[in-house]
């Protein structure tokens, strides 16, 4: 681990130079366009300082995207006239708002599309009706662009009068699904013969059998499903934000920013969103290592 | 079941014969209210589709040989379930649902006696791997068909599959303009282009252990971030066209497919890289003689896993702005029309679409990578 | 010309650097292998026999000491193509087919098409898979994998076969075969081998030296030479002098383990 602590923070560094750098060329055309309109000779200093000030750059710099989730967070809170601070409730200008909406809508579709996917592997896994007939469109339908149907599942709902979370839940756990089961599948199969046979000759029942020895060997593809699962929802979630026409959520953020060419908010939004995902992914990593570490599975 | 294997936990008969005989009354009862109540031709087409179903499932367990018992069985449920699909309209009975409600529990016994057989031959072997699932998918589809249509569900909720399959064949010029606005302008070259960049970058990568230490975590971070958010960006650099479709394909691919070749490429084995060393083979030998072949496993992983992001990719960056053609344009708009049949058939080309160009590189890693464990077994 | 050592190790020493602090795999190592010698390398894990002859063969850097292959520092001789190597593993390319994989090094040293066949053709001959150059390794037997190996490791004219436990991992009765087999080879090439393995009767069967190590630090504890003729059926293992030099390599190891701290 400390062994890669130096490499990786190299790689990152290189990252935001680049960044950085590359905001003047981004940028530059839109001051010199001012700069002579306002008849003004430009320095390359004064340049360089400029493209990384704009209110409305093609590119903002990093350190402007930073500034912005700050505001856009503690401070909008604290300070906002709509904030926690003064109102008690969650200012609908900030981005934690915006991140509980969507972050609200995956937990609850990944919960309910994890537990479904996982049901549905124990099912196939015992019954082979259910595995040779079920499993092959399970995999099929990994290969289709699920999300497609996202503006269709808010739309239909909408016709129905459900709105809000549901839907979006729905397009999550729709998503979470599909890696569930198939990783399921493969984890409750991952037993081998022999420790098959082993409990066969205790005559364990299939439920101890699926206890003592199916679910405790799934655990790492458990996790690893999970994983997938969980960035799944939150794309789920975030497309499934847009065509409700950007009321909430940091999907509506995005498109809220690209309509208005607000590029700043559209890259908090951004980073807002990959923050969510990654600690998300984090925290599964981290209940994996802790589970796998008591169950004495850990590498 | 008179061909129940015995596989140990994994696998056991998908009913037990008590259970078996308890739904075989079941649907013949509802044979029988069924004409009974409708009195129509199509009401007693069923009605014998389903008994005889019924009787040659029954037979298959009395000796009756297997193929002719699974042969009239199958024409008989086809029978029932075509003469449903043509009696279809609302308001529907309540003996029509519980015929309906037969038929599909005699399908999904259909499919459970299918998956339950242990035939010898390769060949049928094969047959049967693909009729069961193609019959389950059918029954679902018929289902939907007859759902719909007899529960009156209105076209903007949900529309029938026959009324979906009409549009696809209205529409099809619009519906080919679309695909290649979207699949091959968009998706194809954001694939080509991501994926050999970061093929480019991995075997750049992979000189330095510096490098790859630093690259490989950070791009597995950025894999698991959800990258379709650039679209808005991509939109305002590159304009509405299908290069800002691109451009967010190439940024979802990129890391994927960098994170796998790196890894793949570092797949072989220490001693085959001494072998390598003991012959004297130069950098470029050993890449195309040892590392590259050795890798195939991995990039084709990435390659399956990018081509369905591809796809996803450039469909939901047109929710953000395209020209007046695209796949995304048309479910967006569309939906908006609520004209929800035209939106099916274009997730209908989408599916296609997606599952074949998985399918190719499925069928191509197949015939580089026959030598790997993974691939032998079948 | 037949004075000059194949290979010639001087005060040869190398410490690797572990967590661990540093292990010393070998030490003070002074040996000279005549051509045509059959020369095995003995000794529990850990005692550096691996380690000797991947620094013959320019895997590994001696910390101290000189060593000379073919009157050459061991990267020239590796650059000259002087040495064949073969694992305990087979380590057959599996998208390669059985001849594939014996033209692999005569690809990467540019012999010619035609070459290569005829090469390949010889080599499959010497070892005995005469038909078996389009099957893939993975459809070959554990043994047919290694003697092909063998064959992929003869197919360029290197002078010395190096091999590391090749049979480790068969079974008696395949191992006893290709013990045999790989006698008649020596005989029929006249290359120089070294040899490593952990079986005391396959040593004492094949080798005309056999070199005793012992570990911590990895040293050469005996050479014995072998009174037994060149020509040994299977056989032989039942004669005295045989059971003689066997018994003298396992009192070695043992004095080995004894002054062993």
């Amino acid at each position: 681990m400390r062994r890669s602590a130096i490499p990786v923070l190299t790689v990152v560094a290189v990252i935001f130079s680049l960044w950085y750098i590359a905001c003047v060329p981004m940028n530059g055309q839109w001051t010199r366009d001012q700069a002579q309109r306002a008849g003004e000779e430009l320095s390359f200093p004064t340049l360089v300082a400029d493209t990384m000030s704009q209110d409305r750059p093609r590119l903002p710099a990093p350190h402007q995207v930073a500034v912005e989730l700050w505001n856009s967070t503690v401070v909008e809170e604290a300070t906002g006239r709509r904030g926690l601070w003064n109102t008690g409730s969650l200012s609908n200008r900030s981005l934690i708002y915006h991140g509980w909406v969507t972050l609200s809508a995956t937990l609850l579709g990944f919960a309910f599309g994890t537990g479904m996917g996982i049901l549905l592997a124990i099912g196939i896994v015992h019954n082979r009706a259910m595995d040779q007939s079920v499993m092959p469109w399970a995999i099929a339908s990994q290969t289709i662009p699920i999300l497609a149907i996202a503006p269709m599942i808010i739309v239909v709902f909408n016709a129905v009068g459900i709105t809000g979370i549901i839907p979006k839940a729905i397009i999550s756990a729709y998503l979470s699904f599909f890696p569930v089961v198939v990783g399921m599948v493969k984890g409750l199969r991952a037993p081998e013969v022999m420790q098959l046979d082993l409990m066969k000759t205790y005559s364990a029942t299939r439920a101890e059998v699926f206890a003592k020895l199916r679910w405790p060997s799934s655990m790492p593809y458990l996790f690893a499903s999970l994983k997938v699962g969980i960035a799944a929802s939150i794309v789920g979630a975030i497309v499934g934000e847009l065509p409700t026409g950007a009321v909430a959520g940091l999907g509506a953020r995005l498109l809220s920013g690209s309509y208005y060419g607000q590029t700043i908010q559209i890259w908090s939004a951004l980073f807002a969103a990959a923050i969510l995902a990654a600690s998300l992914v984090g925290l599964i990593g981290l209940i994996q290592r802790i589970t796998l570490k008591r169950m004495g599975m850990a590498q | 079941m008179s061909v129940v294997q015995d596989t140990g936990a994994a696998s056991v008969p998908a009913a037990g014969r008590g259970q078996l005989w308890a739904m075989l009354g079941a649907l013949v009862l509802a044979a029988v209210t069924y004409p009974l109540a409708e009195g129509t031709v199509p009401s007693f087409a069923a009605m014998f589709g389903l008994i005889l179903a019924a009787t040659a499932g029954v037979m298959g367990q009395r000796g009756l040989p297997l193929a002719g018992a699974l042969v009239i069985a199958g024409a008989g449920l086809l029978l029932a379930a075509a003469s449903l699909v043509g009696d279809a309209a609302p308001p529907a009975s309540g003996s029509f649902w519980l015929a309906m409600i037969a038929t599909w529990l005699g399908a999904w016994m259909y499919v459970a006696w299918l998956a339950d057989l242990t035939p010898r031959a390769n060949a049928l072997k094969r047959v049967q791997g693909l009729a069961t699932p193609a019959i389950f998918g059918a029954t679902l589809l018929w289902l939907w068909q007859v759902g719909v249509t007899a529960g009156n569900v209105p076209r903007v909720i949900l529309p029938a599959p026959s009324v979906i399959g009409e549009r696809i064949a209205r529409s099809a010029d619009i519906l080919w303009i679309d695909f290649v606005q979207t699949f091959v302008k968009g998706a194809l070259s954001g694939f080509a282009i991501g994926v050999a960049a970061a093929l480019l970058v991995a075997v750049l990568v992979d000189r330095s252990q510096f490098l790859k230490r630093g690259l490989l975590p950070v791009g597995s971070f950025v894999a698991a971030l959800p990258i379709v958010g650039t679209a808005p960006i991509m939109v305002m650099w590159f304009g509405f066209d299908w290069p800002s479709k691109a451009a967010v394909v190439v940024a979802m691919v990129f890391f994927p497919m960098l994170v796998n070749s790196v890894q793949g490429l570092s797949a072989a084995g220490a001693m085959q890289r001494d072998l390598m060393h003991t012959w004297s083979a130069s950098y470029w030998q050993s890449l195309f003689k040892l590392r590259l072949p050795a890798a195939m496993p991995f990039i084709f992983n990435g390659l399956k896993i990018c081509s369905t992001l591809a796809l996803i990719g450039a469909i939901v960056a047109e929710f953000f702005g395209s020209p007046t053609r695209g796949m995304g344009f048309r479910i967006s708009t569309e939906v908006g029309r609520l004209q929800l049949d035209m939106v099916w058939a274009e997730i209908t080309v989408a599916a296609i679409a997606g599952s074949a160009f998985y399918g190719v590189w499925a069928a191509l890693e197949r015939r580089v990578t026959f030598w790997h464990p993974s691939q032998r077994g079948r | 010309m037949s004075e000059q050592p194949v290979i010639e190790a001087r005060g040869l020493d190398l410490t690797f650097e572990t967590n661990d602090g540093p292990v010393q795999a070998l030490r003070d190592i002074n040996l000279s292998v005549a051509k045509g010698d059959f020369v095995s390398f003995i000794g529990p894990s850990g005692c550096g026999k691996t380690t000797f002859l991947r620094v013959v063969a320019d895997l590994e850097q001696p910390t101290a000491g000189t060593i000379t292959v073919n009157g050459m520092t061991p990267e020239a001789a590796r650059k000259a193509r002087a040495y064949g190597y073969v694992f305990q593993a087979a380590g057959l390319y599996p998208w390669r087919t059985i001849g594939g994989n014996i033209r692999l090094p005569l690809e990467i040293m540019g012999y010619s098409r035609d070459e290569q066949r005829r090469r390949v053709a010889e080599v499959l001959d010497l070892v005995e898979l005469t038909g078996f150059e389009k099957k893939f390794p993975w459809q070959l037997s554990g043994g047919m994998q290694q003697r092909a190996s063998i064959a992929r490791a003869l197919a360029f004219d290197a002078d010395i076969l190096l091999m590391d436990e090749p049979f480790g991992a068969l079974d008696e009765i395949v191992r006893d075969r290709l013990n045999e087999e790989l006698l008649r080879l020596w005989a029929a090439t006249s290359k120089t081998i070294g040899f490593v393995t952990h079986s005391i009767p396959e040593a004492v069967y094949l080798s005309t030296r056999i070199v005793v190590m012992s570990p911590r630090p990895g040293r050469i504890t005996d050479v014995i030479e072998s009174p037994l003729p060149r020509e040994r059926p299977l056989e032989i293992r039942d004669t005295k002098e045989f059971i003689e030099v066997a018994h003298r390599v396992r009192e070695g190891l043992r004095e080995g383990m004894s002054d062993a701290v």
